[in-house]
């Protein structure tokens, strides 16, 4: 059965087999991963039956405080009556609803069609938030168009000058690094921007590691280097896009010994990565979560996509800018209504003739359909408390440890009058609900996934799930079902639209068929950013995926986006200034050391995953501190002895592990860890003003020995 | 001043007055804010006037943003004429009164013409410029499109760069010091005579330790005469030689003035009503003449004038002096040359690299920098932030990752321990591998298969195939002894 990988946005192609229950897997040559796998991906099939896998609901009992098995009937029933409750004494923006970057496209969209029309709020948003959106919005608003990699991963062999800015795939995306090598077998110079020696900053050709958070004054100061040497391409910056003057002035002020003293990278490189960039046939820029995890990420981003735009790469045929997407369907994800202000299509939902289009989809009035939500953190804050819903649905994400100052999202979770998780583990968020679903892995249901190349993929069922297991697809649709036999008394007999194309509501059969709920998909987002009318499952299968937009069944698809024109209204590229600011929460004498925050290549996200599964344990078992060896010394500190580290926000501890490839300034830990080592205890919980982006990158913390 | 001033009025419109006007307009919308800047350009970048010498980059390159708009009525061309303290008024040469609440004076400073026959400061000859402003700047440029040889007068910092810039244009360029090695306030005598030696392979010839003694110009060309009886004749002369700050303003304000115009911590004036930023400003003693400290100041009295942080003291912080421009790379922060603490050096002469520094009490207190020095950005925030030096020092003069323990990969399989971790993708360790190869896998396919090494990322592959190669060379019953 060739279907992909369940976890990272490179979604690598893989074979399924099945032999006396157990399953085995076989990597597949596959445009991305060219037959690679690592060990997340070789081991997936081991949660498969997990000892630990749920299979049957669960529901807290009031008597004891604890989670008993019931039945579906039960568990059902018990969520319709506490969301019904919920809403008839608070209001519909009582429930939320918090997804997740994992959900196939079906998914996403069911959960964003569920949110506004079975529950009728506006509460609903997503992990993406704490992984790409800073990106994106960037993305939106320089290119009118947010699609993490314009080109083909292939473009990556092909350049001269590859940039990599808080991008670590050597760790998160491994067989990525084949384009790498072939980049340099093939002569390219490889730049690394990271405040730490990764495994990927190991095989640059020059890495520059920057103070954490002054990103923005390197991208600034190396476009201020273009322009004194020449390198900015002025017929592109004159015929292909706009407002260049203003981010002119703004880089004449960050000449470079400035941005050096600010993030400790010398001049001579800031000059000599310039200059590869500026001087290479083809140059390519990406960032990832290293540059967007802060309260200035869209800017930051900005910031690269205002060099990348002098020097003319974005839409040129081997060039460009892109964004690592992190999460499996993190692209996919973002597209089809899961996000606060968003509809089906990248559609935004304070648009009218979206709302007019999606609502013809959905066979309900416009006027029905909730307006713009929170974003994710904004959300989470202010569950249980009197502006904020009383009652949360979850899927396909654990809070408890990916969000930001995760203590307090705790203590906001416990607060509300009902929470429910669909998991197939009993992640740390699900440990806290009052009604816990068990839902089918991914090779256990078909679907699709859009990958970091914005390249629609198929998802493929290996079998069905076990007993007692639903897909998230059938707890949705059962649970609309109920919802509509259960019409709160306020609301009014609804009125079908006379210029419906949508035939009523789909029944409940139709609803949990991921194949006809990708058919709805297509329609709703028909017209939109991101166009999948002309996607079918069929015609992916016959291509390696299908990259979006493809409006038309027997049209092109879109390997390379902006080639001719930029989706804006005029078609031209947007610059826009961007200055360097201090993080949210610089260091102190109380707090006087950077932390940030990043991942492993064993491990996975929250690691709810990951975690359990031996050969991962083995490779990674636990969370750890990096420390340079100078600042151990100053602390007392040994290698393996475990530390304290401590913000404003909380604390969390871990071994310390003594690496020379960090700074002394800074220490570093992953995020995969829940209880006692929680890196998000202490994280800074600032958000981007524009995308909602928590600062996990950088805050200020002190470390005690343990 | 620590109330709310509505009316500011901003004298100057260079490097600190334009910043002062983008803090008070990004702190204060109900501010009104007037900037009078005498020069008729929009502001601009006064540190890459070097860089517009050189023919690189244009004019309007060197613009920086303007916050004229909303709330910031920026008048160029403008000259103040006077201020009026008991109105609260300034008077421009166009007649013009402008009322104030607040004042903050930015007027910069000159080139120092020094006192020498032939030269007259309100009168210079034709082909003798100051090297200060944009406009010094067009006239240098308007000269050099025909000239071939040039002289710059003094090498400090300014001066080399303006060597520099007209050596990149091809001219051949002499510079005239009257101290025997090149700025002398920032280094010291070995460096400074190997900064001369990486400034003549750039075409910059080097007369140290030499006084003019006069100037002679005429339509056809200059002419300088040296104290040791040489005399240099050139198409052009630069003076390099310094600046003054402008305080005429402030002297016939009746404000108090030293060398510049006096200010405490809040950057207040002896009239509270007025503040006094950038090369204009003493402050304790201090004259900056640096954009730093400028663009600090300028914060502080945005904070205050606004009210947003009353609080707000300017508190001067040791400069670094950085000359970064093709085949030169200078830094130089503190005076190494003496004082307590440990000294650490080094040198390079053949390829001009020099290296020294001062640290005490494990704190970096001095540093010159000339060269290829790796270090170099470290150094200069080790500095700045006052953060403890390395335990290895020798990081500090070949950069950060010396003295760590970088496993570097085992120069042959024999040598490298079992437990080492071939393939990070798939924690395969090399122990592993030549188990299976003792299990009967016999090619580089057969144990990839067998344990997943080198099918993530692939950048194992090599070292897999070395290990594979390498046990079948070697008699099996040898292997894993």
């Amino acid at each position: 059965m060739a279907t992909h990988c369940p976890y990272c946005a490179l979604q690598c192609g893989m074979v399924l087999r099945e032999e006396d229950d157990a399953v085995s897997v076989l990597p597949r040559q596959f445009p991305t991963n060219r037959g690679g796998l690592c060990q997340k991906g070789w081991t997936a099939p081991e949660l498969l039956s997990h000892p630990e896998r749920l299979t049957s609901p669960l529901l807290r009992d009031p008597a004891t405080g604890e989670l008993r098995p019931a039945t579906w009937e039960a568990a059902l029933d018990r969520i319709t009556t506490g969301l019904r409750d919920v809403q008839e004494q608070h209001g519909r923006d009582a429930v939320a609803v918090f997804g997740g970057g994992g959900l196939t496209n079906e998914k996403a969209y069911a959960l964003g069609r569920f949110a506004r029309v079975a529950l009728r709020t506006r509460h609903i948003d997503y992990n993406g938030r704490f992984c790409m959106s800073s990106a994106a919005a960037a993305g939106m608003r320089a290119f009118g168009m947010d699609r993490g990699l314009p080109f083909p991963l292939s473009d990556l062999g092909r350049a001269d000058t590859l940039l990599l800015v808080g991008a670590n795939p050597a760790e998160t995306m491994p067989p990525l690094v084949r384009w790498l090598t072939e980049h340099r077998e093939r002569g390219g110079k490889l730049i690394v921007i990271d405040p730490r020696v990764t495994a990927t900053a190991r095989q640059a050709d020059l890495h520059l590691q920057p103070l954490p958070g002054t990103d923005l004054a390197v991208a600034n100061a190396l476009l201020h280097i273009a322009l004194t040497e020449g390198y900015v391409d002025g017929d592109y910056v004159a015929t292909r896009t706009t407002g260049f003057t203003a981010v002119r002035r703004t880089v004449a002020g960050w000449w470079p010994a400035r941005a050096e003293a600010l993030s400790g990278v010398p001049v001579a490189d800031l000059e000599e990565t310039a200059r590869a960039l500026g001087t290479a046939a083809r140059a390519i820029i990406l960032t990832a979560r290293g540059a967007e995890q802060h309260a200035k990420g869209v800017d930051t981003v900005t910031g690269f996509v205002n060099l990348a735009l002098a020097l003319g790469l974005p839409g040129r045929p081997g060039s460009g800018y892109g964004c690592l997407t992190g999460q499996g369907n993190g692209q996919g994800g973002r597209e089809h209504g899961q996000k606060a202000d968003q509809l089906p299509g990248y559609r935004k939902i304070d648009d009218l003739e979206a709302r007019a289009h999606v609502a013809r989809v959905w066979g309900v009035p416009a006027d029905e359909l909730p307006g713009p939500g929170v974003p994710a953190y904004q959300l989470l804050d202010s569950l249980g408390t009197d502006q904020g819903p009383r009652a949360l649905l979850v899927f396909g994400s654990n809070p408890v440890v990916s969000a930001p100052r995760a203590a307090r999202v705790e203590g906001r979770l416990r607060d509300l009058d009902l929470l429910v998780v669909a998991d197939f583990l009993l992640s740390e968020t699900a440990a806290l609900a009052d009604v816990v679903l068990p839902t089918a892995q991914w090779a256990e249901e078909d679907g699709t996934m859009t990958n970091l190349e914005g390249r629609v993929l198929r998802r493929r069922a290996l079998r069905p799930p076990p007993a007692g297991v639903r897909t998230d697809l059938e707890i949705l649709a059962a649970l609309s079902a109920r919802l509509r036999g259960s019409t709160p008394a306020d609301r009014p007999a609804r009125e079908r639209p006379t210029d419906s194309t949508a035939d009523g509501q789909p029944s409940e059969a139709e609803a949990a068929d991921p194949c006809v709920v990708f058919a709805e998909l297509r329609r709703a987002s028909a017209g939109g950013i991101a166009d999948y009318a002309g996607i079918s499952w069929d015609r992916i299968d016959a291509a390696d995926g299908v990259f979006w937009p493809c409006p038309d069944d027997d049209g092109p698809d879109s390997p390379r986006l902006f080639t001719e024109r930029f989706a804006t209204a005029d078609g031209l590229a947007r610059f826009r200034p961007v200055e360097h600011r201090p993080a949210a929460e610089e260091v102190c004498a109380d707090y006087p050391l950077h932390f940030t925050t990043g991942r492993v290549l064993a491990q996975y996200q929250s690691g709810t995953q990951t975690r359990r599964v031996a050969a991962l344990r083995r490779a990674a078992p636990e969370a750890f501190v990096e420390l340079h060896p100078d600042l151990a010394e100053r602390l007392g500190v040994t290698d393996g002895e475990p530390v304290r580290v401590l913000s404003r926000r909380g604390e969390f501890q871990a071994p310390a592990r003594l690496s020379p490839g960090i700074r002394a300034d800074t220490v570093f830990a992953p995020f995969h860890w829940g209880g006692p080592a929680r890196a998000n205890s202490v994280t800074n919980d600032a958000v981007d003003p524009v995308s909602g982006m928590p600062e996990f990158k950088i805050c200020a913390v002190r470390v005690e020995r343990a | 001043m620590t109330g709310h001033s509505e009316r500011v009025v901003v004298v100057g419109n260079g490097m600190a007055g334009a910043r002062v006007a983008a803090e008070l307009h990004a702190r204060g919308e109900d501010l009104k804010v007037t900037v009078l800047g005498a020069e008729p350009h929009p502001a601009y970048n006064r540190i890459m006037l070097s860089t517009l010498l050189t023919g690189k980059i244009g004019e309007s390159d060197v613009e920086l943003a303007e916050v004229a708009g909303r709330g910031v009525d920026l008048r160029t061309g403008v000259t103040v004429s006077a201020i009026d303290r008991a109105t609260g008024q300034v008077r421009t040469d166009d007649g013009d009164r402008i009322p104030y609440d607040h004042l903050v004076l930015a007027t910069g400073s000159r080139a120092v013409v020094p006192a020498l026959p032939g030269l007259d400061p309100e009168h210079l000859p034709e082909r003798v410029i100051p090297f200060r402003t944009l406009d010094d700047c067009r006239r240098i440029l308007a000269l050099a499109g025909t000239a071939r040889r040039a002289l710059v007068l003094g090498g400090g910092l300014l001066g080399l760069e303006a060597a520099r810039g007209l050596a990149l244009r091809g001219l051949d360029v002499g510079v005239v010091h009257r101290v025997p090695y090149l700025m002398d306030r920032q280094l010291d005598p070995a460096a400074g005579a190997m900064l001369a030696g990486t400034l003549a392979a750039l075409g910059v010839t080097t007369h140290v330790a030499v006084e003019p003694t006069a100037v002679r110009a005429d339509a056809a060309g200059v002419r300088l005469e040296l104290s040791d009886g040489r005399s240099l004749e050139a198409d052009l002369l630069v003076l390099a030689c310094g600046v003054r700050p402008d305080t005429a303003l402030a002297t016939a304000a009746g404000l108090a003035v030293e060398r510049g115009v006096l200010v405490d911590d809040r950057l207040r004036t002896s009239d509270r009503r007025i503040s006094a930023i950038g090369d204009c400003a003493q402050h304790d003693g201090t004259l900056t003449g640096l954009v730093a400290p400028a663009w600090a100041q300028a914060r502080v009295v945005a904070q205050l004038v606004t009210g947003q942080d009353p609080q707000a003291r300017y508190r001067p912080r040791p400069v670094v002096t950085r000359l970064k421009a093709a085949g030169i790379d200078l830094a130089a922060m503190g005076d190494p040359t003496g004082g307590p603490g440990e000294e650490l050096t080094f040198a390079d002469p053949a390829r001009g690299t020099y290296a020294r520094l001062r640290i005490h009490d494990e704190r970096l207190a001095a540093a010159i920098l000339l060269g290829d020095n790796p270090s170099v950005g470290t150094v200069i925030q080790l500095f700045d932030r006052g953060h403890p030096v390395p335990t290895d020092r020798r990081a500090l003069l070949l950069g950060r990752a010396v003295g760590g323990a970088v496993a570097a990969p085992a120069a042959s399989p024999a040598l490298m321990p079992d437990a080492a971790t071939v393939c990070q993708c798939n924690t395969v360790s090399k122990g592993a591998l030549v188990r299976c190869w003792r299990d009967g896998a016999r090619t580089v396919d057969a144990v990839v298969a067998a344990t997943r090494a080198g099918t993530g990322c692939g950048s194992c592959r090599d070292a897999v195939a070395g290990i594979v190669d390498w046990l079948s060379r070697t008699d099996p019953v040898e292997v894993g002894r």
